[in-house]
């Protein structure tokens, strides 16, 4: 899905971080901006000579984020999933928007909402996890830490089983009285519903 | 272990009192000692089996251990990477201490550091304002901090310790602790290293302002005071939990050994006072023996 060439990574980065805040985005990437990439290309075609000058940096910076690591950490109470792993990308489900981490995303925090999480392992294949809340971290030493209270991978999950849950939670939200039983009772239903849907997947 | 120091002195009273005393006295020595040797082998007993309940406790919390480190790892790796430690070592007032323990004793010094270290903190502020409030979870800690700091204790939470600790009850006790209002903490808790020791620690629990006032923190991307709030919630019970199981892990290890101790220390008592009866036995049927040869020997 997220095929990592040379050429688009820092578009992609920038795509990514910008759909996490679109206000403060641009002081804060650290690849190459696209116009300076498109100065290098254009160099390149008018010179290869050029080019053997120019392409120091750039390929510095392709290297670097070559090796990029990523320090991905993904642990729920019930289960470790990833311990200080290297993955290539992560989509999570935040109050904020769902987003993409790649390695070196903007430092940012933010909390989970329920939903499917899906890991982007280095050998190519990818996971999807489900999780009830928590919390994401990612720190500017490219370390992801991504902690759920709960999480199961969506296989395990019993999509008649999920439906009853729906039916029960939507059955206590009519029948809550009082502020804090309500919103209980709603955070239960949001759960049951992106439990549902992550098993219909 | 306490428990069974105290007969050793008693059979060494019996001893000493069995060797010179007259006859009818040295048969009621001799039931005594039985009766203590019954009472010494139960208690051997019951140590063993709590030795073996505690060691299947033991492997279950050191299992779910290792899945809850990395959990605690990630939580406090935000803390060092933003600064937001430092930042909450300089706020001095209104501090939070949270003790980690449990409802149950017999389990070694594992309690008693928990409270040393918190009766260490408490006592170099002054008297007359107390500023930090304690949390207690875990009646043993309330039990050990009552006598000389009430007034600081602020929650109590009980019924911890029978049941391995889950995300559950580190919610409850997370509720209760954003409830408090508090500037900065910690999270007093042993951490587990083998099986045979232990690290009275401590962890910073810091309040969604002063994670606002990290020092590091104009790096992070959109951050608004909503999100940070639900962060430092989920961050307090994640903390919670992850100590509670360290807790767990290091209070059942420390059992297992502390049983281990008392049952090889029954053992050993019930060598001695086997010992102790057999030879007033033996004195007993010696001084018959003499008693009857004796009057024969008159009787001529």
């Amino acid at each position: 899905m997220y095929e990592r060439e040379r050429g688009d990574c820092g578009l992609r980065r920038r795509s990514t971080s910008r759909r996490v805040s679109v206000a403060s985005c641009g002081a804060r990437v650290r690849s190459p901006l696209p116009s300076e990439r498109l100065g290098i290309m254009a160099s390149f075609l008018r010179s290869t000579k050029l080019v053997s000058k120019l392409t120091q940096g750039p390929t510095k910076c392709f290297s670097r984020n070559y090796a990029d690591q990523m320090n991905f950490t993904f642990a729920a109470a019930n289960q470790i999933f990833y311990a200080n792993k290297n993955i290539k990308q992560v989509d999570v489900p935040s109050f904020s928007g769902s987003f993409g981490i790649l390695p070196n995303h903007v430092p940012t925090l933010a909390v989970l909402r329920p939903g499917v999480v899906t890991v982007y392992e280095d050998e190519g294949t990818s996971k999807k996890i489900f999780v009830s809340s928590g919390t994401i971290t990612v720190n500017e030493d490219s370390s992801v830490q991504v902690l759920a209270e709960e999480a199961h991978p969506i296989e395990d999950i019993d999509g008649s089983a999920a439906r009853q849950v729906l039916q029960e939670a939507q059955s206590q939200l009519s029948t809550a009285s009082g502020d804090v039983a309500k919103a209980e009772a709603a955070i239960a239903v949001e759960v049951a519903e992106a439990l549902v849907l992550a098993a219909g997947n | 272990m306490m428990m069974i120091s105290k007969p050793t002195t008693m059979a060494v009273c019996l001893k000493s009192a069995a060797t010179g005393q007259q006859q009818n006295r040295n048969m009621a020595t001799l039931k005594q000692i039985s009766m203590r040797l019954k009472s010494v082998t139960n208690i051997q007993k019951i140590t063993q089996s709590m030795k073996m309940v505690s060691a299947a406790k033991y492997a279950r919390a050191e299992r779910e251990l290792r899945q809850a480190r990395p959990y605690g790892e990630g939580v406090k790796a935000f803390f060092e990477k933003s600064g937001a430690t430092e930042a909450a070592d300089t706020d001095d007032n209104n501090k939070l201490i949270v003790a980690i323990t449990s409802d149950r004793g017999l389990c070694g010094a594992v309690h008693t550091n928990v409270a040393k270290t918190i009766r260490n903190e408490l006592s170099a502020e002054s008297v007359e304002s107390p500023q930090s409030k304690v949390f207690c979870v875990g009646d043993k800690s309330r039990a050990l901090l009552q006598r000389l700091y009430s007034q600081n204790i602020a929650v109590v939470a009980n019924e911890v310790g029978r049941k391995p600790p889950t995300f559950l009850d580190a919610s409850k006790v997370a509720n209760e602790l954003i409830q408090l209002d508090f500037n900065s903490g910690k999270i007093v808790f042993n951490r587990f290293k083998t099986v045979v020791s232990y690290q009275t620690e401590e962890v910073p629990l810091l309040s969604a302002k002063t994670m606002l006032a990290a020092p590091k923190l104009q790096l992070y991307d959109s951050i608004d005071q909503g999100v940070m709030e639900s962060y430092q919630e989920f961050t307090v019970a994640a903390l919670l939990y992850y100590t509670m199981k360290e807790s767990a892990c290091s209070e059942q290890s420390s059992r297992m050994t502390a049983m281990d101790n008392a049952s090889k220390n029954a053992a050993e008592m019930i060598g001695k006072l086997t010992l102790t009866f057999n030879r007033t036995r033996q004195a007993v049927i010696t001084r018959e023996l003499i008693e009857i040869i004796s009057g024969a020997a008159a009787l001529e």
